[in-house]
């Protein structure tokens, strides 16, 4: 009968963490494929407004940003509190939008010109005088696709507050 | 020579290191895609060409610097709340007043004949001042086109009913890339087919300035 006896010692044998640094470093490529790294740092206020019929705006490749609102804390002094256009890292004028949109088409492959998007992400409180600049400038350099960057949510109730 | 056997790396400090570079990816990573309201600029034209537009065919809307909205349509002009803009541009879209060459046959309104013939011919323009706030602009655009979306769901319902599926949704399964290619196929042309039926001829004017 001594074929059947149980083994002495109710102890756990303990687990292997051998392939712990194999699920690690699984994970740690899936976060690495996936990850945008934040392409401009703000340097002003940017509440986006609330809207419901939106569309996805992907291939992030495509998409040029024009950012737009009252420059925050740090900036205003220098800067004065009347919304201003930020391109990539710092302020802009009105007038070097188009030399902005040729450097980004320039940046990308001849084919995929066509595609671009301009996404305007512009603060809430912005008047319209300063988007339809913006606006008339794109014209201007036939940058006609837009998209004007909102919240999800429902844009009767985002204008109350 | 003696051979010497290489040392043995200790590998137990790799998960810790990794798991390091995994919380350094974890924080930065934003898998949020932006979202917001497609639209299209009219291009830039040397010669301005003058249409003409039956007023009735127009339904002209205003935002002053104070962000109130001005309506002008249908021979009268009245102040309207933005909460009460869509229904009023469905209205209007859908009003089907024209008749003989211009008979509208999916309209299903009141058949006025002060306002709009058929989906083709009404147009809708907006004006804003330079001082009109950006979210009421945007909540001014966005209740458009939810109006042209409404309809474009109806007619969309009613001619592919099989399909089970609104013009939104059905835009959403096309720009799916999950989405097979002979389903994207046939979606394609009932999209175009419900584009055309009902145009969105949405007219920016230039903005007064004071």
């Amino acid at each position: 009968m001594s074929k059947f006896k149980k083994k002495k010692g109710g102890e756990l044998p303990a687990i292997s963490t051998a392939s712990l640094p194999d699920i690690v470093f699984m994970l740690l490529f899936f976060f690495m494929v996936a990850t945008v790294m934040r392409q401009n740092s703000l340097m002003i206020e940017n509440k986006l407004p609330q809207a419901d019929q939106i569309e996805k705006l992907d291939k992030k490749n495509l998409v040029m940003y024009i950012y737009a609102g009252k420059p925050s804390e740090n900036y205003k002094k220098q800067f004065g509190d009347e919304a201003r256009i930020q391109l990539n890292d710092k302020f802009a004028d009105v007038k070097d939008i188009a030399a902005f949109i040729a450097a980004e088409r320039a940046s990308k492959r001849e084919e995929e010109v066509p595609f671009l998007t301009t996404a305007l992400k512009v603060d809430s409180d912005a008047n319209m005088g300063l988007v339809t600049d913006i606006k008339q400038e794109l014209r201007k350099v036939n940058a006609l696709k837009i998209n004007y960057t909102t919240r999800k949510g429902n844009a009767l109730e985002g204008l109350k507050k | 020579m003696a051979k010497r056997a290489a040392p043995e790396v200790n590998a137990g400090s790799m998960a810790d290191i990794a798991f390091l570079l995994l919380i350094f990816f974890l924080v930065t990573t934003t898998i949020e895609t932006d979202s917001g309201l497609n639209r299209k600029l009219p291009p830039m034209e040397e010669t301005e060409q003058d249409v003409i537009i039956k007023e009735k065919n127009i339904f002209q809307l205003e935002v002053n610097r104070n962000n109130q909205l001005f309506l002008k349509t249908g021979g009268e002009e009245k102040v309207i709340e933005i909460k009460d803009l869509r229904a009023a541009a469905v209205d209007f879209l859908d009003n089907g007043g024209g008749t003989g060459e211009d008979a509208c046959k999916y309209c299903q309104g009141k058949k006025n004949p002060r306002s709009s013939d058929n989906f083709d011919k009404a147009i809708i323009s907006l004006q804003n001042d330079r001082a009109t706030k950006y979210d009421t602009y945007i909540a001014v655009q966005n209740e458009i086109i939810a109006a042209y979306n409404e309809l474009r769901n109806r007619e969309f319902k009613r001619t592919y009913p099989s399909l089970n599926l609104s013009f939104v949704e059905a835009e959403k399964a096309y720009a799916d890339p999950r989405t097979s290619s002979d389903t994207k196929e046939k979606l394609k042309s009932k999209l175009e087919e419900i584009k055309l039926r009902v145009p969105q001829k949405f007219s920016e004017a230039e903005p007064k300035s004071n």
